[in-house]
């Protein structure tokens, strides 16, 4: 105090230190998104957005049949990528957080799973080409151990790539958060109840499922929204042959055709907040994210 | 279980293998594009391997073979280190602002979470028309730089919320009482503990704008960052070339998360050794994300 000034009051000084954080997500998330909605509502006569306020947009996609095969695909997707990675994520958590007894060994495996997360998202779609190809290195150990003749064609440029590279790129997204609310469950509640006798099973389903609920829950948050919101995935490994809501709408970007983009644009992010808001009501959060 | 510590029990040695092949997933096709990376001259996108050369690495500074790809590596690399600076100092102060209550904590706090979910092709499209309408022309050290922090900082402001709850407030409240002013405390006192925190954030903000692609892609403007270049890569560049530039950009990627990380531990055990600052060293694994 002695040396300031100004005497700040703290409600004042703690608007100026979240002051840049609040412009930066205004400036670029808030009103970008207000712009979108507000697009959304435009008119577009073939070349040109015009300003305007009608439901025509909406209308078109609602009626439009290819919307409700989009989402159908898209959900698919997400249920099948949401039930492996959290399969895959909570079992590898739990391996890391129960079974590995050094902390330096927990630490150096967690970090083995999460290093992936800082390169870059397209290096590792694209490296599963030289696997999965008609001459990829998975059709050449099926032929060389003899299990087929022909080497397969499904394995690249479907929706078995597709799923693929999703599992890839999403699975740390579950481990992170599961890990997280493992490692602060208390052993001594295990402990407990391996003295009183329970079986593994009823440890799993009674104690550590339970408490390791709000890391589920954040994991499929991401999950799911992540990949509701992918296009180059779906674009790059379907080969074309599939497509989701946002490839979709990023090929009405490409086409200018930005109210059109707009709309879907609500529209899956109101269905992408009504998953989220489900996720939630199933599983408070809140006292997690706060730390 | 954790108890009978000289016995393993068998479901160790199930899941054990089942970690193992989960880390191949990981890790295995990467190591694949690593080594097609040095494909011989005449070699393909797949096995087998024709010769060993480094054609494809050189072919990479072949503007007209492989797109701009010097240029895109340099906007990335400037972009990432403007991404660093600016997530480490705003998220260290929102993280501070959050440790007293007020009016519109939450509201800001569920504004920071929405961003960190909002598809990334959304922001861009936002952002996108947002500069057309106000007629901004985008740049990728302007609305790039802007897309790319609605993700960065949300990511940095809950690593703050980690590390600040297990700061101790004792050590700012020794500072007031042997007379030092807000700014010395912040400096002296606030830094120092922070500093690790303050590495992981950066290490976010780094990797994570320097990979960034679906916020980049509609409001990088006229010139390109690598992540985009290596987009373009995908569609029309059927040579080892879009590998060799898979091998660098990864390799720079590990670079920096080996300095990160090797700074964080090299701090961690310095401090360790020192029982004075032993409450503020976090030895949870979870803190490192």
């Amino acid at each position: 105090m002695r040396s300031s000034t100004i005497k700040l009051t703290p409600a004042f000084v703690s608007y100026l230190q979240v002051g840049p954080l609040l412009l930066v997500l205004l400036g670029f998330f808030g009103i970008p998104l207000l712009m979108i909605v507000g697009v959304s509502f435009f008119e577009y006569d073939g070349v040109n957005s015009v300003p305007a306020f009608q439901f025509g947009n909406y209308a078109d996609l609602f009626t439009s049949p290819i919307t409700l095969t989009l989402y159908i695909k898209t959900l698919e997707y997400a249920l099948i990528v949401w039930a492996i990675t959290l399969v895959v994520g909570f079992t590898v958590s739990y391996f890391l957080a129960f079974h590995v007894r050094s902390l330096l060994w927990q630490m150096a495996l967690f970090l083995v799973c999460t290093v992936p997360f800082w390169t870059s998202n397209i290096i590792r779609m694209i490296s599963w080409i030289p696997f999965l190809g008609r001459n990829g290195l998975f059709n050449q150990a099926l032929i060389g151990v003899g299990l087929t003749k022909e080497p397969l064609e499904f394995l690249l440029f479907s929706d078995f790539a597709v799923i693929i590279a999703y599992v890839h790129l999403f699975t740390l997204f579950m481990i992170v958060p599961i890990f997280n609310a493992m490692a602060r469950i208390d052993r001594s509640i295990v402990e407990a109840a391996l003295d009183g006798g329970s079986s593994r099973w009823r440890i799993m389903w009674e104690i550590i499922i339970p408490l390791s609920k709000t890391g589920i829950a954040l994991g499929s948050i991401f999950v799911i929204t992540l990949v509701m919101g992918d296009f180059f995935v779906v674009n790059t490994m379907s080969g074309g042959h599939s497509a989701s809501v946002a490839l979709a709408m990023y090929n009405q970007i490409a086409a200018v055709q930005y109210p059109f983009a707009a709309a879907s644009a609500v529209v899956l992010l109101l269905i992408v907040t009504l998953l989220v808001a489900a996720i939630l009501r199933l599983v408070d959060v809140r006292r997690e994210l706060a730390g | 279980m954790q108890r009978d510590l000289g016995k393993r029990p068998w479901t160790f040695y199930v899941l054990a293998g089942f970690f193992v092949l989960f880390v191949l997933f990981l890790y295995g096709p990467m190591s694949a594009i690593f080594v097609l990376s040095f494909q011989g001259p005449t070699g393909g996108l797949t096995f087998p391997m024709n010769g060993v050369s480094l054609r494809w690495f050189t072919a990479l500074f072949n503007q007209q073979r492989t797109g701009d790809f010097a240029g895109g590596f340099t906007r990335s690399i400037v972009l990432a280190l403007m991404v660093l600076a600016l997530t480490v100092a705003i998220s260290v102060m929102a993280g501070l602002a959050f440790r007293r209550r007020f009016l519109g904590a939450t509201a800001v706090f569920y504004l920071a979470v929405a961003s960190l979910i909002m598809p990334g092709l959304l922001v861009g499209l936002g952002v996108g028309l947002l500069y057309q309408t106000v007629g901004v022309t985008p740049t990728w050290f302007g609305s790039a730089l802007g897309a790319q922090l609605t993700w960065t900082l949300p990511f940095g402001l809950l690593i703050m919320f980690a590390v600040l709850s297990r700061f101790n407030r004792a050590y700012e409240e020794a500072g007031r009482d042997l007379g030092a002013s807000h700014w010395q405390i912040f400096w002296m006192v606030v830094v120092p503990i922070l500093f690790p925190g303050m590495i992981a954030v950066a290490l976010f903000g780094f990797t994570l704008s320097y990979d960034e692609f679906p916020r980049t892609l509609l409001t990088v403007g006229a010139e390109n960052t690598l992540p985009l270049e290596i987009w373009g890569m995908t569609t029309n560049v059927t040579s080892p070339a879009l590998y060799a530039l898979g091998t660098v950009t990864t390799l720079v990627s590990f670079t920096v998360i080996t300095l990160a990380l090797g700074s964080i531990a090299i701090i961690q055990s310095r401090r360790s050794r020192r029982p004075i600052s032993a409450k503020t060293s976090p030895t949870d694994p979870s803190e490192i994300a």
